[in-house]
């Protein structure tokens, strides 16, 4: 079985977010909670149920992930991209993954 | 062009009021997701990869100056400090907060926009010529038309839950640069031998999954009966349109599956109907929404002449500009200016705040206060002196507006993609950068002459890869991207889907595939007017498949 994190967007703004151990929802994927086994993914499963009915965010997944040298990465690139950000340099502000969108 | 009436502000502000309840709601939790999700979507508002996305509409492509500030100003408050025009002549906001969306709504009814029907199973924005009221081989106008359907259409309470979205497209010239063959319906105004002006009819084109070319079901229908003919059409196929399977619910399917004699049959049996019901337009109401749409007064400046010969031989990059932005006007004194939102490299289709900001001072300092949004995710300015041609594109030059590349091959037209969008496979723009990048140097575009790529990155085709001269669509294979080129597509009045050329490109090997496709053109072509399209239905696929793939493997 490949790792897993819990994934979603926050409501009030859209914003891709992860959920971390203490049960936050987190924008930066490594700080994500990694569920390495069956139990685990259940957990983060009955997690994000409960987020919805919630209301905190929507369009909750489990998605999978490697861990390489400390790092986390999802092996979709559909989900690299929205943990990483957009791959192009769209506006002055967009720092990719050295921090959040800076208004110029 | 059109303003709105009292009824017009009443409608959008109720309806900015009534969103900002449900947001309310929805945000306090008494309003779930599900109950929520086709309300945002009636407003605009989905959710894409990393944020919500507003989608505000722009009715076919027409804004003046305080409009275009309006959704700079939305940019720079509400957003990262840009916007996305889109292929619907629409304009996309990729991080608006949930929480912000009524406020937005409300500063956009302030300047009379909003974002109804850019989602949902509805008659969507009704798209027309870029270049309306200006163009010199037009017919008529086609805006007072495309409004009229607008008004019509506007939560229609029998069209507003369709089997599926459906568009509309009106062109008035004998170009077509509204793409009207690939719409679900397609108006081509046009006289008949007594001087009265009506439209062919074409119905059941689209893209997507399915792309079909639309079929002729009426050669001229008289203006007035433009709403009755229309309703008949939306009537027979909200009835039999398939509701069991989204991917075979658009028109386009029901025309097919029905065939178009049945279909027209049917239509016209419906619209006997409805022809002399409350539908039948007067001649009072297109004359009262024509007179919106009257164009400027255009005084005579030949002084104009003189002066554009003048500069061009002063400033090779302004003769380039002119030579490739600016189209002839109906008035000999004038230009239709194309801004390019193409720079070379650049993101196609976007554009920040300060660049639309300037945008509007340049139109109402020299293009009387009108702007145009392409389908080609361009800007133009429809109405520009050739005396002011220069003083404009000073201007344009200080904000990075003055890419002369209108219609050659980086003039690119590409959706989000997998960058932002949800639905997407693999990513378009940083492939419409590479190829920008490499086929940018001016020398080289003008050798390659007209030449059109269009890169979608999901088998839905927002980036119209289908009518491309070249089309480039993204898939998913085995979790990485893959490229399938397609040839000789057409959105004119000789329209055409592409073919798919053979097996897709990794991305690191698409933009060399797309150079052997140009190289093999240049290699062929009888003479350089002989254009790339023209070329490739000359001598078909095969030489472009021998140069990709090797002679031997391609026939096998």
């Amino acid at each position: 079985m490949s790792d897993k994190v819990l994934t979603a967007n926050r409501l009030s703004d859209g914003i891709s977010v992860w959920l971390d151990a203490s049960g936050q929802w987190v924008e930066n994927l490594q700080d994500a909670f990694v569920a390495r086994h069956a139990e685990a993914v259940a957990a983060l499963e009955a997690s994000g149920k409960a987020a919805v009915a919630d209301n905190k965010v929507v369009d909750v997944n489990v998605i999978e992930i490697e861990e390489k040298d400390g790092v986390l990465r999802p092996l979709r690139l559909r989900e690299r991209i929205r943990a990483e950000g957009p791959t192009i340099d769209y506006a002055p502000g967009y720092r990719g993954l050295l921090g959040p969108f800076e208004a110029a | 062009m059109y303003r709105y009436d009292e009824f017009d502000h009443a409608f959008v502000s109720e309806r900015v009021a009534q969103f900002r309840d449900q947001v309310g709601r929805r945000l306090s939790g008494e309003l779930a997701e599900d109950a929520f999700k086709p309300l945002r979507l009636m407003n605009g508002v989905y959710l894409q990869l990393h944020a919500y996305m507003l989608r505000v509409a722009i009715p076919y492509g027409t804004l003046n100056s305080k409009q275009l500030r309006m959704l700079a100003h939305i940019a720079r408050k509400y957003d990262r400090g840009y916007g996305h025009f889109t292929t619907r002549q629409n304009i996309q906001y990729n991080w608006p907060r949930l929480a912000d969306t009524p406020d937005i709504l409300a500063e956009l009814a302030s300047v009379e926009m909003h974002a109804l029907q850019t989602s949902g199973n509805c008659i969507r924005n009704v798209t027309a010529d870029h270049f309306a009221g200006a163009a010199a081989d037009e017919v008529a106008d086609p805006r007072p038309y495309a409004e009229i359907l607008r008004q019509w259409s506007s939560v229609h309470p029998e069209f507003s839950f369709l089997p599926r979205k459906f568009k509309i497209a009106v062109t008035g010239a004998e170009r077509d640069r509204a793409a009207i063959q690939v719409h679900d319906i397609g108006l081509h105004l046009k006289k008949n031998e007594a001087g009265e002006i009506g439209f062919a009819v074409y119905v059941g084109g689209g893209q997507g999954r399915t792309p079909m070319i639309a079929k002729k079901i009426r050669d001229f229908l008289p203006e007035e009966d433009l709403l009755s003919y229309t309703t008949a059409i939306m009537r027979v196929y909200n009835l039999h349109g398939r509701r069991d399977n989204k991917y075979k619910a658009r028109i386009k399917i029901l025309v097919h599956e029905t065939g178009v004699e049945e279909l027209a049959g049917q239509v016209e049996q419906e619209f006997l109907q409805l022809k002399d019901s409350e539908l039948k337009l007067p001649d009072a109401d297109i004359a009262a929404i024509t007179a919106y749409f009257a164009p400027p007064e255009l005084k005579n400046r030949p002084e104009g002449w003189e002066a554009l010969a003048r500069w061009k031989k002063a400033d090779a990059g302004f003769a380039r500009w002119v030579d490739q932005n600016v189209a002839p006007h109906k008035h000999p004194d004038y230009g239709m200016v194309t801004v390019s939102l193409k720079p070379i490299g650049g993101i196609p289709g976007d554009a920040s705040d300060k660049q639309m900001d300037a945008v509007a001072d340049l139109a109402e300092e020299f293009a009387f206060d009108e702007i145009r949004v392409s389908h080609e995710q361009n800007l133009i300015l429809p109405h520009v002196a050739l005396a002011d041609l220069e003083p404009l594109y000073r201007g344009l030059l200080a904000h990075g507006l003055e890419t002369a590349n209108a219609g050659l091959i980086t003039d690119i037209i590409a959706c989000p993609g997998l960058d932002y969008c949800a639905l997407a496979n693999a990513r378009s723009i940083p492939l419409a950068q590479e190829l920008s990048t490499r086929f940018g140097a001016a020398e080289r575009q003008a050798e390659i002459g007209e030449l059109k790529i269009k890169i979608s990155g999901c088998i839905n085709a927002c980036g119209h890869h289908h009518v491309g001269h070249i089309g480039l669509l993204g898939v998913e294979k085995k979790g990485a991207e893959l490229y399938q080129i397609t040839l000789g597509g057409s959105g004119d009045e000789n329209s055409s889907i592409g073919e798919i050329i053979g097996r897709g490109f990794e991305p690191e090997k698409v933009t060399d595939a797309v150079e052997t496709i140009v190289d093999t053109y240049l290699g062929l072509r009888l003479e350089q007017s002989e254009t790339f399209l023209e070329a490739y239905r000359r001598v078909g696929p095969q030489p472009f498949k021998d140069a990709l793939y090797g002679a031997t493997q391609a026939a096998a």
